[in-house]
């Protein structure tokens, strides 16, 4: 296949950025789309031109590294994936795509489609935590844990912190994320001592951060990599009114 | 120098005791005078970071991506072991520790492997308490599944996705420490240089990924936990940017390097489709709890697998090895299949791959139990293949993976640097020649969270008057210069082959000679044409921008220069050793029907190898003994 990409160039955090276009050639069905944005890499570096930054690690879905806005989804088209689990079979010769970094006030860009999403680690650091310390924890069995329960906490904690949700969101509210981390933790017997505490120490610091309020579209679960449940977000309003009323009464 | 391991006295089962009883350890008031610097954020530094933070030191972790959370323990797939016998199987630490060392084939520490199996009971408490989501019975007590090479279920899980969900633990420790105000991150920061002043490790030169500013920091020691260095064969299972680079720049630095060349090839991988790929995706191991392994019996069969009947499909691991079948460790599950592959029967189209088939798994359980365990999996391989898995069966195929070797530590887990220790994948302590699955995101996690932080303490005790160490020094100006100069280097090269170009060619010379199958002629052409490739490197790289701010050209080229030196010693380590064990396969030494011969006699020992330079090490030998095992030949069959 050959293709035109039209990809966001950016020196640095306050320069201006544009889109700029670039051909690659004999891209293969079977290359996943970072390795396409490889190809062209290769390409930029042999001639001298600065290569594309862009995030990228485990390149199997799970470390929530990759970003990119494309043609106009982050992600890519496809429901619930990651850029770099999207593969070239889904395009064909002559396409032209549109590549974005994930654009969020809270995450400004550092370089071309490299952002700074340490917003999300502040979130976790208000509260996201149990306050175990290394050595005071009791006999795993001593706290059964009914099987539905430990799996719905597993599919609240499968969040990979990629910030889809954010890039999604017509608000960049960082809702879906949050509220993940709160259920996971409110979910499970060992989170529910600190979950007041936590889940209002939590939506303080997402406000702080920048993101935006959470308006119930719900686009953020459409992308969402791990298909985190958006009554995770009814969960975490729940968690933080009952909070507020205990706190108050 | 001679290797002093410091085994502490006593029975196997009390040294860790008798250790404790007797290390020294420091005032709570006086660990906020000492600063240690962590490099790595995974389960191994991430832990060691977190536990010593909450110990009262001053702790600074440094790692290369934009947070801890991305490490790659995060991909660890099925599970981690731990004695608990929860399954009244039989089990017990014994019975770890033995399967451990047999697992490796006799060729790792006893007195560490025995602790690791200790401590394993700890771990999963303490990982239950953080709130990991491990699976559950319908009683609501934790669940087991198998791995390779045991006969017991020893393996907690939290479905295919267990080394995320201890990483985030880990991560959300460290996050609590930081609101604490006892840790310091630094995302985006790569370290170039480790400094050593007076023979102790005192700091390190760090790379501001983001601005490209060259930083000093300074701490009264300095930890490691920064991983293998499986992608030196670009194609492996490990994230794009794992490196080697924090452990050999170390190792030029004074630490020895042990093992090398031991490399674990991991058997269910998905196989290259093309000459682009970046990556092969993990399969975890688990799969073969429940996934049979086999190929046609016919060569170029054409049939699809669907309508290739029982009677002729070779479901060789169970024909060659009845005892443990699809569950052989992965060494003997990985030359299996290179085995059959090799003599013309693999699938797929580029002949490169076996069946992993759950069809059978399916007709007894039922769909949805599968799905409730694999779940993940089957999905994450429907995305990379477009194929369901529930209907046919995967084709996987062996992918380089863990790096057994690493660098050398005695049983504090310090290097040959006093000062300077390594945690987790980066050290070489405790898999022998052959790392058992589920037992690396423990030996990651106990090394952090339970060992690290009661040895470390033995050499800070003395260091509570050394005050603070300063960074406007002689050894850190020298460290500094050279780590700069290297960057100009690479930069003004200005040549025509990009860093991934020369990386396949290096990995493709080491997964020929240097993975599965090793022997004295290919070892040897395997050292020229690094060498060769080396030379090119220095002459030609293309790597373009400036070190001004965000250049990954120029973090991959650093990487990759220390990969060029680190294949080499790979490659003299296995020449070395004249004898076949573990995932070190010399033809040279092998059965009639095609399996591994050690030799006790001459190679019981763990090779530590010194730096000398240019090219050239000298071998320093740990020799290994077996007091409370007997050493036998490893049997699956």
């Amino acid at each position: 296949m050959n293709l035109t990409l039209k990809i966001w160039r950016q020196e640095g955090p306050e320069a201006k950025g544009k889109m700029v276009t670039y051909k690659v050639s004999d891209i293969s069905k079977d290359m996943s789309f970072l390795e396409m944005l490889d190809v062209l890499n290769e390409d930029l570096a042999t001639k001298g031109e600065r290569t594309v930054e862009f995030d990228h690690d485990c390149r199997e879905g799970i470390c929530g590294q990759c970003s990119l806005v494309i043609n106009g989804q982050a992600h890519g088209h496809e429901s619930h994936y990651t850029t770099c689990q999207t593969h070239m079979r889904s395009y064909k010769d002559g396409d032209v795509i549109f590549i974005e970094p994930f654009r969020a006030k809270s995450f400004p860009v550092i370089r071309d489609l490299k952002v700074d999403r340490s917003s999300m680690d502040k979130i976790i650091q208000a509260g996201g935590y149990i306050s175990s310390f290394t050595g005071m924890a009791p006999e795993a069995n001593s706290i059964p844990i009914h099987h539905e329960v430990a799996e719905s906490a597993f599919d609240s904690a499968a969040c990979i912190g990629c910030g889809a949700c954010v890039a999604t969101c017509k608000n960049s509210s960082a809702a879906l994320f949050l509220s993940a981390k709160i259920s996971h933790l409110a979910k499970l017997p060992q989170g529910k001592v600190e979950r007041m505490e936590r889940v209002v120490w939590m939506v303080n610091a997402h406000d702080d951060e920048g993101f935006g309020s959470c308006t119930n579209t719900g686009a953020c679960a459409m992308v969402c990599p791990q298909e985190v449940d958006l009554l995770d977000i009814t969960r975490m309003n729940y968690e933080y009114n009952r909070a507020l009323a205990t706190v108050r009464s | 120098m001679a290797l002093n391991a410091k085994i502490p006295e006593g029975l196997l089962k009390d040294k860790w005791q008798n250790y404790l009883n007797k290390t020294n350890i420091v005032n709570p008031a006086n660990r906020k005078k000492l600063d240690i610097i962590v490099v790595g954020a995974g389960l191994s530094g991430g832990g060691a970071a977190a536990s010593l933070a909450e110990l009262g030191y001053n702790v600074k972790v440094f790692f290369f991506q934009d947070s801890g959370r991305r490490s790659h323990s995060v991909a660890a797939q099925g599970g981690v072991n731990a004695a608990k016998n929860y399954k009244n199987d039989g089990d017990n630490v014994y019975r770890m520790f033995y399967d451990t060392i047999k697992g490796g084939d006799y060729r790792s520490r006893e007195a560490n492997v025995y602790r690791m199996a200790q401590v394993s009971v700890d771990l999963i408490d303490h990982m239950t308490a953080q709130g990991v989501p491990f699976g559950r019975e319908y009683g609501g007590y934790l669940s087991n599944r198998s791995f390779g090479g045991v006969l017991v279920s020893r393996t907690f899980y939290a479905r295919g996705q267990t080394g995320q969900q201890l990483l985030l633990a880990t991560y959300q420790a460290m996050m609590k420490e930081i609101k604490r105000g006892t840790l310091t991150q630094y995302s985006r920061h790569e370290i170039q240089d480790i400094v050593v002043v007076d023979g102790k490790a005192r700091g390190v030169i760090v790379r501001n990924l983001v601005t490209g500013e060259i930083e000093r920091h300074s701490a009264h020691a300095v930890v490691l936990g920064t991983g293998g260095f499986g992608k030196i064969f670009y194609l492996s299972t490990l994230a794009m940017n794992s490196n080697g680079s924090a452990t050999w720049r170390a190792h030029k630095k004074g630490a020895f390097f042990a093992n090398p060349s031991w490399t674990q090839i991991h058997p269910t991988a998905l196989p290259q489709a093309g000459e682009h790929q970046s990556k092969l995706t993990l399969m975890s191991e688990s799969l073969r709890n429940d996934g049979r392994i086999w190929v046609p019996k016919k060569k170029d069969d054409p049939r699809p697998p669907g309508e290739i009947p029982a009677e002729d499909r070779d479901y060789y691991l169970e024909r060659r090895y009845p005892a443990f079948g699809n569950l052989v460790p992965r060494d003997v599950a990985s030359r299996a299949a290179k085995e059959r592959m090799d003599a013309g029967y693999g699938v797929g189209p580029l002949k490169n791959a076996v069946y992993l088939d759950f069809k059978t798994a399916i007709e007894k359980l039922g769909v949805d139990t599968i799905r409730e365990r694999y779940g993940n999996l089957f999905t994450m391989y429907k995305k990379i293949t477009g194929i369901d898995a529930y209907k046919e069966p995967m084709k996987i195929s062996p992918a380089a993976h863990f790096s057994m070797g690493g660098l050398w530590v005695d049983y504090e887990l310090q290097t040959t640097i006093p000062g300077l220790y390594a945690v987790g994948e980066a050290n070489f302590a405790d898999h022998g020649a052959n790392r058992l699955g589920a037992n690396s995101l423990l030996q990651a996690s106990v090394d952090g969270n339970f060992i690290l932080p009661n040895t470390i303490s033995n050499y800070l005790s003395n260091e509570i008057r050394t005050g603070k160490i300063p960074t406007d020094t002689p050894e850190f100006d020298e460290a500094e210069k050279a780590v700069k100069e290297q960057l100009q280097k690479i930069l003004s090269i200005k040549g025509t082959m990009p860093v991934d170009q020369i990386h396949r060619r290096l990995g493709k010379i080491m997964f020929k000679e240097v993975a599965m199958s090793r022997n004295e002629k290919g070892l040897k052409w395997a050292i020229e044409e690094i060498r060769k490739l080396r030379k090119e490197f220095w002459t030609n790289v293309a790597v373009p921008g400036d070190d001004k701010g965000m250049n990954s050209e120029l973090e991959k080229a650093g990487r990759l220069a220390d990969y060029l030196e680190i294949s080499e010693l790979m490659a003299v380590d296995a020449l070395d050793r004249k004898e076949s064990c573990g995932a070190h396969f010399r033809e040279e030494y092998q059965t009639e029907d095609g399996e591994a011969v050690r030799d006790d006699k001459n190679y019981m020992y763990s090779a530590a190898w010194e730096w000398l330079g240019g090219e050239k090490w000298k071998l320093h030998k740990e020799q290994l003994e077996f007091k409370e095992i007997e050493v036998k030949t490893r049997s699956y069959k």
